[in-house]
């Protein structure tokens, strides 16, 4: 692996890692390094198991092989109430927005404050009022998560993920199924918080080109291996076949568009079978 | 044959696995229960959502029941002359067995439906996980209150269910049959023990509420996480509640009432 | 999260209203007020059978309730069943030559003693004795009684 970016610079770092489900190979030794204050991007075609690394990260999901630690510490060898305590420092946005449907937007944003701080009501009305003046969502706060959009919905999200200053942010398909101006609010959101609050962010994405237009490093997944590295610009110049296809989204390729099967002619003639 | 034998082993795996699974859910919820205590607000809410909606469903129906038993009763006992008893039958029917037995069924159905199908949502649309990932325990946030308000709001409806069933068949018998109000009161006095008969059915109401709550809570979070896994996940509490309450309810009548 | 009072009000009734369905099937439908031990006090009798009596089962005096039996056991020398009856401290001026009996409401209902007061003017004090019983009576023995009395007769 390429470590010559100083690995002491690095938030997360992921060595060795192996995951399966069930025969299911996800992960298969692979080596990541997400540097401080960066935003680093992850991208594959849907499946490779983008969200089970962000989980893996968050210490949701355990490996089988390999260690992964995040600020010096190895996620699956805390305890839980250091596991908590480190994920009180971590923002993340899932791909849904995971929004509590039983509260209003305001709730939904104060919800982290109210359950890790002693902090009064009036200083929590502050600092969610904040938060969601960051997102431009200050006037939608009496608003229930089913009256918001999928673009407000991700932006109310964010502006919880925010709610404790987290130290990073994990965003999960941040611009899966949004119009062009939401894809837009959000990834101007995500630059600046991160110039801003001086973040480290962590976007998992198929987006080529949004993606390559904020990250600073990028990593291609697919089949379970790293297929390639490096910044936009390396990547998009990459000569293996694997990126190429994925940033020009050709149909076949080394990633196939079919799902194994047998050959196609015999399938159709082996009439009498019910599948 | 060796298929057969092959899949109950499976199936007996399954089922020991789903037992083990939820016996630790039950551990972790009631470790929760301290903080919470420490917490009313998110009690009193659920006590809202699982007791006091399910407050009218079940005073209506114990009324009902209380006045059909008044009227099956009378007929019963008056062709042995001994419609004064009518209070002791219907009391005994409803605080040993019917308040209860009934009102647990019928919490299944309101309140325990309700909350699978809630925690199930809950956790397709990744809000537990979600929660886990803001460092709150989903188990301690969102399972331990609401187990707890079904603990608490069980007997209350039992009680209520046979209080209310009690003068639905006081209403009957005396107000539209002509049993002697006097005689039904004090024969039911008379007969109705205290320790027996109201604590009893008050120890019942707090297990069928425990088993209940725990069912509905357990298969919730244990749905597959897609619309057709909490739609089954909800029809499999409510077969599963009426299956504990009933057969749980002969155990503790056999042990109760037993030996006199 | 609502926190509207209206809910926390409903819940306050809703318990307040389970408190006292609670109540009311304690004092209005069980026995809980009827008699609580220390207003009461025993006196013994003695019976060659007791029949279907039990414990808990109820004394009364001219078919008003004054007590139960609070236990039966066999005398082991007599083959006496020895009752002991818990009386209401509210009665206490039984006559000491009060005959008990071990009736049966209606035909197939519950035994219970009945206490028939004599003249007497010395009253049955704590853990005194009830000299006069009269046994339960056991329907077998009578039908058999009649059976055996109307076959000698038509011999
Ligand atoms: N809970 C689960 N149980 C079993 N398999 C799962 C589960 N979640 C995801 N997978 C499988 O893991 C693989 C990776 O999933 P995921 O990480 O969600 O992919 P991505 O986010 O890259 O689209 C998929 O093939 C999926 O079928
Ligand atoms: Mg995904």
């Amino acid at each position: 692996m390429d470590n010559s970016v100083s690995s002491q610079d690095s938030l997360v770092s992921v060595r060795n890692l192996s995951f399966s489900r069930g025969n299911q190979k996800i992960f298969d030794n692979i080596s990541l390094d997400f540097q401080r204050g960066k935003i680093t991007a992850i991208m594959g075609p849907s499946g490779t198991g983008k969200t089970t690394l962000l989980k893996l990260i968050g210490g949701q999901l355990f490996p089988d092989k390999g260690t992964i630690t995040v600020d010096g510490q190895n996620v699956h060898n805390l305890r839980r109430t250091e596991l908590y305590n480190l994920r009180k420092r971590l923002g993340m946005l899932f791909q849904s927005g995971a929004l509590l449907t039983d509260m209003n937007v305001f709730d939904n944003v104060a919800f982290p404050l109210r359950e890790h701080t002693h902090l009064p009501e009036s200083m929590i009305r502050t600092l969610v009022l904040m938060k969601l003046q960051a997102v431009g969502l200050r006037g939608a706060r009496k608003l229930m998560p089913n009256e918001l959009s999928g673009g407000m919905s991700r932006r109310v999200a964010l502006a919880r993920a925010i709610a404790l200053d987290p130290m990073m942010i994990l965003y999960d398909e941040p611009f899966t199924g949004q119009d062009p101006i939401s894809m837009g609010v959000l990834v101007h959101l995500i630059k600046s918080l991160n110039s801003t609050l001086g973040l480290t962010s962590i976007i998992v994405s198929h987006d080529v080109h949004d993606t390559s237009a904020i990250a600073d490093y990028i990593y291609v997944l697919s089949g379970g291996k790293i297929v390639g590295e490096g910044t936009p610009k390396e990547i998009q110049e990459s000569d293996s076949e694997w990126v190429q296809q994925f940033m020009t989204g050709a149909a076949d390729g080394p990633v196939h568009f079919h799902y194994p099967a047998k050959d196609y002619v015999d399938d159709l003639m082996s009439s009498g079978k019910r599948y | 044959m060796i298929q057969f034998i092959q899949n109950l082993g499976r199936n007996t795996c399954i089922s020991f696995n789903k037992l083990g699974r939820s016996t630790y859910f039950l551990l972790q919820t009631m470790s929760g229960m301290f903080s919470v205590l420490g917490r009313p607000r998110l009690l009193l809410n659920q006590m809202y959502s699982v007791g006091v909606l399910s407050f009218l469903i079940i005073t209506i129906s114990g009324l009902f029941v209380g006045m059909v038993l008044g009227l099956q009763g009378f007929y019963t006992l008056s062709d042995f002359g001994a419609e004064e008893t009518l209070g002791v039958m219907v009391a005994a029917s409803l605080v040993r067995e019917l308040g209860p037995v009934v009102s647990a069924l019928l919490f299944a159905g309101r309140a325990g439906s309700a909350l699978t199908a809630e925690i199930g949502l809950m956790k397709a649309t990744e809000q537990l996980s979600g929660m886990e990932m803001m460092a709150v325990d989903p188990i301690k946030r969102i399972i331990t209150p609401r187990f707890l308000a079904g603990l608490i709001s069980m007997p209350i409806l039992a009680a209520l269910f046979s209080a209310v069933g009690i003068i639905g068949g006081q209403m009957i018998g005396c107000g539209l049959l002509g049993v002697d109000e006097g005689a039904y009161w004090s024969q039911m006095q008379a007969n109705i023990d205290f320790q027996d008969d109201i604590i009893n059915g008050v120890i019942k109401s707090i297990v069928f509420g425990f088993v209940t709550s725990w069912i509905a809570l357990f298969e919730g979070y244990d749905a597959i996480p897609t619309s057709e896994g909490v739609s089954r996940a909800t029809t499999r509490t409510v077969v599963n509640s009426a299956f504990s309450i009933l057969g749980l309810d002969f155990i503790l009548t056999a042990l109760m009432f037993g030996d006199n | 999260m609502q926190h509207t009072s209206t809910q926390d009000t409903l819940v306050g009734l809703f318990v307040a209203s389970g408190i006292v369905g609670l109540f009311f099937l304690a004092m209005q439908v069980s026995n809980l007020t009827s008699f609580v031990d220390e207003d009461s006090y025993t006196v013994t009798a003695r019976f060659d059978n007791s029949g279907g009596l039990k414990i808990k089962s109820p004394v009364s005096a001219a078919g008003v309730k004054v007590g139960k039996v609070s236990s039966i056991y066999l005398d082991p020398k007599t083959y006496q069943s020895v009752v002991q009856l818990s009386i209401n401290s509210k009665f206490n001026t039984l006559p000491d030559d009060t005959t008990a009996s071990i009736f049966t409401a209606g035909l197939l209902g519950e035994q219970y003693v009945n206490l028939e007061p004599g003249g007497s003017d010395v009253y049955l004090q704590k853990n005194g004795k009830i000299e006069i019983t009269q046994s339960a009576i056991i329907l077998e023995k009578v039908i058999g009684q009649f059976l055996f009395k109307s076959a000698e007769e038509k011999k």
